[in-house]
């Protein structure tokens, strides 16, 4: 049975700042539901993208089948026999199941013959469906049903799957699994990617794990424990901390007290019961795999989302989860959303135009509601000096400054009004080594003059090597916070990975 | 082998020189257009277009008549352009115009046989107080319910013209105008004072320049202009900056509502001096394309209304001397938006012929 169906063969894939994949080989065998686990940014999406088509490796090929796979495209992708659930659904919201289904055929074959095979797939993997209702009415659950009946309809060999349990219910999860058991029984091939250590130990025959871009493990997953694919998820992170703890004041800054808020939409996290305390001019870092509820979080915390079913935010006495974020800047408090164009700056505006996206109490931008352009500019040119943004000037447009440059730029403008406490998610995402320090450093010496800040991140050596304390989320969840010096990392790979 | 059709790429930097350029190449663009569609139809191309866009302006008659057209068409489109800097499309200035000319002349009419200075500054506010409140209704629509406001306020446009019928042919109507479909004449004090003996234009285009200087400087100068601006690029940046955008979407259908309802006033106070069915040859509508070809930006607006409203008076010269159909003004005001929005597209992208493999 050991049959060595896919066979990554040193896959190469490059982007203009990063190796996404480094001479990655590994063999997938027949019949076997395959996971592939590791962090945000391990190397994952971008491996599956080159097996479906989407992106050309630079070096390497993968044998399929016994075959050198050449493809140039999803669409031949598939008629090799390769299919793809993704993470999120493209179906025709408007349209019923049945004509979604239809969309999905390339050949052209008769009516009642595809009702034929629809309730063979129906009946045959546990895959029942409404095929008169139309997609909006269906739950999340039953739209994954509908993308994988489209991909089977086409008979693969071959089925990724992007985290699919991600907007799934437990119960929904489980007839999932029966699916794809009943699948590879037949003789199909799973590529399973995910990240919860759960699944990979109860599902899969089969684990890669990858970490920075390249295959850490590719092992059977018998006599696996969750805890140790947590390490060779995470790795040897822990090495001499220079954390220092001793400005920290015991006064507690800001509160979140048992936070809950409910979406009903499949692809936002609920939140529940978030509780942590943050002491003033402590670091107090969220770390967790992404879309767990972190930017639901980050918008309740910026004040960009107040409706909240119950929980209290205290900032300093004041009950804050009802302020917009212009009351909460009036109280000294900074934010730095994760996405920098279109969010936290305006790509088609200046930098001293950007400037005034966040007034603070202080800065005298505006009098009576008429700028104050002198002020302005001179706040911009003072960010560009300090925080060493390269730029021609001021009033060159966000949109020409590198990712990291923008977001020094909006780091600075936040870190420049003095905050009494930040509130930064993501602050590292995307950019170079060089302006990553930087950042940190800032971050670290502003905590040094007493401020409090938050960080939200997937990165878990930014974390380690800036926070005092963290804790971890996931599912919506927030758990009890540990101290970043006496961490084990073990036991935070069980946590990101849904293991207590 | 190349494909046969182009892939379109996004430039990665878009010229700035261009940007402002881009009206007039849509207008050079038009003119060799609208020459070519005259040779077409059998006409001196050369003949036509002098007849079209030279002829109508070369007498001061002729240039007061632009600026009469020019006025409406500038005060609407600085209008639209606090709705279209907010990325609100409101297609509705014409209904808007129409409800400040029946607020507005419905004062007129109601104090018809009175003289006073006070007069005409209450049909002015009332003017734009109808203009405002019509526009309010897509505003509440969109805050309320999250409708389309493109449909809704084009809907009203409508709702306001049958408004219009019915006060003309109804209540209004002139006691001693043979049962034609119009109102009293308003007094003397309710019409706008001419500027020049003899000539049409009237104080309407000095209130409409006051209003303009003032908006240049809201966009330029203010937090209120910077709203707009930041919650038209990116309504999320907006959030995050904690701009009430509900607010400032009433706000821009108040102002352009107010100033499209001026407009409306001061066309029935100044040239016509009662209400009739036809107060505006479309000028809500055109001012869209004003508003555009002016780059949104008050001193591009105010020449843009002078070239659209040339494209008014050259049809009609056309018509009279050329027999050729009043339509082709339209025609000409169709092609400028075309090429500009073309010119702007080619601003921002290129085509790309890529090599297929």
């Amino acid at each position: 049975m050991n049959e060595s169906f896919v066979e990554f063969n040193n896959i190469t894939k490059k982007f203009p700042r990063v190796i996404a994949n480094k001479n990655v080989s590994f063999n997938i065998n027949k019949s076997t539901v395959h996971a592939l686990l590791g962090e945000n940014g391990a190397g994952k999406s971008t491996l599956v993208k080159v097996l479906y088509g989407l992106l050309k490796p630079e070096e390497g090929y993968i044998n399929f089948n016994n075959d050198i796979l050449k493809i140039n495209s999803p669409s031949e992708a598939r008629k090799n026999g390769i299919g793809m659930v993704f993470q999120h659904f493209s179906l025709f919201e408007s349209l019923t199941v049945r004509d979604n289904l239809i969309l999905g055929i390339e050949e052209n074959i008769s009516y009642s013959k595809l009702q034929q095979q629809l309730e063979d797939i129906s009946s045959k993997y546990n895959l029942p469906l409404d095929l008169e209702a139309p997609i909006t009415s269906l739950s999340a659950g039953e739209k994954q049903r509908v993308e994988i009946v489209r991909i089977l309809l086409q008979d693969p060999q071959l089925l990724i799957m992007d985290e699919p349990t991600s907007v799934l219910t437990p119960q929904e999860v489980e007839s999932l699994f029966i699916t794809l058991k009943a699948l590879v029984k037949e003789g199909r091939t799973i590529l399973y990617i995910t990240h919860k250590l759960e699944e990979v130990i109860s599902l899969c025959n089969e684990v890669t794990i990858m970490r920075n871009g390249e295959v850490i493990d590719s092992c059977s997953t018998e006599n696996q424990t969750a805890k140790g694919l947590a390490t060779k998820m995470l790795g040897q992170k822990l090495e001499e901390l220079k954390t220092d703890y001793s400005h920290i004041k015991d006064f507690i800054n800001f509160k979140a007290k048992k936070i809950s808020c409910t979406f009903n939409d499949p692809f936002f996290t609920d939140l529940k019961n978030i509780s942590f305390e943050v002491k003033e001019g402590e670091i107090f870092g969220i770390a967790g795999v992404a879309g767990n509820g972190q930017s639901e979080l980050m918008d309740i915390l910026i004040g960009e989302n107040c409706s909240i079913d119950s929980g209290e935010i205290i900032f300093k006495k004041n009950n804050i989860e009802s302020f917009n974020p212009q009351q909460r800047r009036d109280l000294s408090i900074a934010f730095v959303p994760e996405n920098r164009l279109g969010h936290s700056a305006v790509p088609e505006l200046t930098l001293s135009e950007n400037i005034l996206l966040s007034q603070f109490p202080n800065n005298n931008f505006t009098n009576h509601g008429i700028l104050n352009k002198n002020f302005i500019e001179d706040y911009a040119n003072e960010v560009i000096n300090n925080f060493n943004v390269v730029t021609p000037g001021s009033d060159a447009k966000a949109s020409s400054l590198s990712g990291g440059n923008l977001q020094k730029f909006v780091i600075g403008r936040e870190i420049s009004s003095n905050p009494k406490l930040l509130i930064i998610s993501h602050p590292t995402w995307g950019i170079d080594a060089g302006a990553e320090y930087s950042i940190r450093q800032s971050l670290i010496n502003l905590a040094k003059n007493g401020t409090s800040i938050i960080v939200l991140s997937q990165d878990i050596d930014e974390l380690i090597e800036i926070t005092h304390r963290l804790a971890v989320i996931y599912n919506g969840s927030l758990s009890d916070s540990f101290i970043t010096k006496e961490i084990d990392i073990t036991k935070l790979g069980l946590l990101m990975g849904g293991k207590k | 082998m190349t494909n046969l059709f182009p892939t379109i790429v996004s430039r990665a930097q878009s010229s700035n020189i261009m940007n402002i350029f881009v009206p007039i190449i849509a207008i050079i663009l038009t003119l060799i257009t609208g020459s070519i569609i005259f040779s077409l139809m059998g006409f001196n191309a050369l003949f036509a277009l002098h007849t079209f866009f030279i002829s109508p302006i070369s007498t001061t008659y002729g240039i007061s008549e632009l600026l009469v057209k020019a006025t409406p068409l500038a005060l609407i489109a600085t209008g639209l352009a606090f709705c279209f800097k907010n990325n609100i499309y409101n297609i509705g200035a014409e209904g808007q115009l129409t409800m400040g000319a029946i607020f507005g002349g419905g004062i007129g009419i109601f104090f018809h046989d009175t003289n006073s200075f006070w007069l005409l500054p209450l049909m002015i506010i009332g003017g734009a107080i109808g203009g405002s409140l019509w526009a309010m209704i897509p505003a509440l629509l969109k805050n309320k319910f999250n409708t389309n406001e493109i449909l809704t306020s084009l809907m009203l446009v409508y709702v306001a013209l049958l408004i219009l019928d019915f006060l003309v042919v109804g209540p209004w109507r002139d006691p001693d105008g043979y049962s034609f479909p119009k109102t009293r004449p308003f007094s003397d004090s309710g019409r706008m004072p001419l500027l020049f003996d003899g000539l049409r234009i009237h104080i309407g285009l000095i209130i409409t320049l006051i209003l303009i200087i003032i908006s240049w400087f809201v966009f330029a100068k203010t937090i209120f202009g910077f709203q707009l601006k930041v919650s038209g690029f990116s309504p999320i940046a907006a959030r995050y900056a904690g701009f009430n955008q509900k607010i400032l979407i009433y706000l821009a259908f108040g102002i352009c509502g107010a100033f499209a309802g001026i407009a409306g006033l001061a066309e029935v106070s100044g040239p016509i001096g009662l209400i009739y069915r036809d107060i505006s040859p479309n000028y809500g509508f055109t001012a869209i394309i004003v508003a555009f070809l002016g780059r949104l930006h008050p001193l591009g607006i105010i020449f843009a209304s002078l070239v659209i409203a040339l494209t008014y008076l050259g049809a009609e010269d056309a018509q009279l001397f050329m027999q050729i159909p009043a339509a082709v003004g339209f025609l000409f005001q169709g092609l400028v938006l075309f090429y500009l929005l073309g010119a702007d597209f080619l601003v921002k992208y290129k085509f790309e012929f890529k090599k297929s493999k």
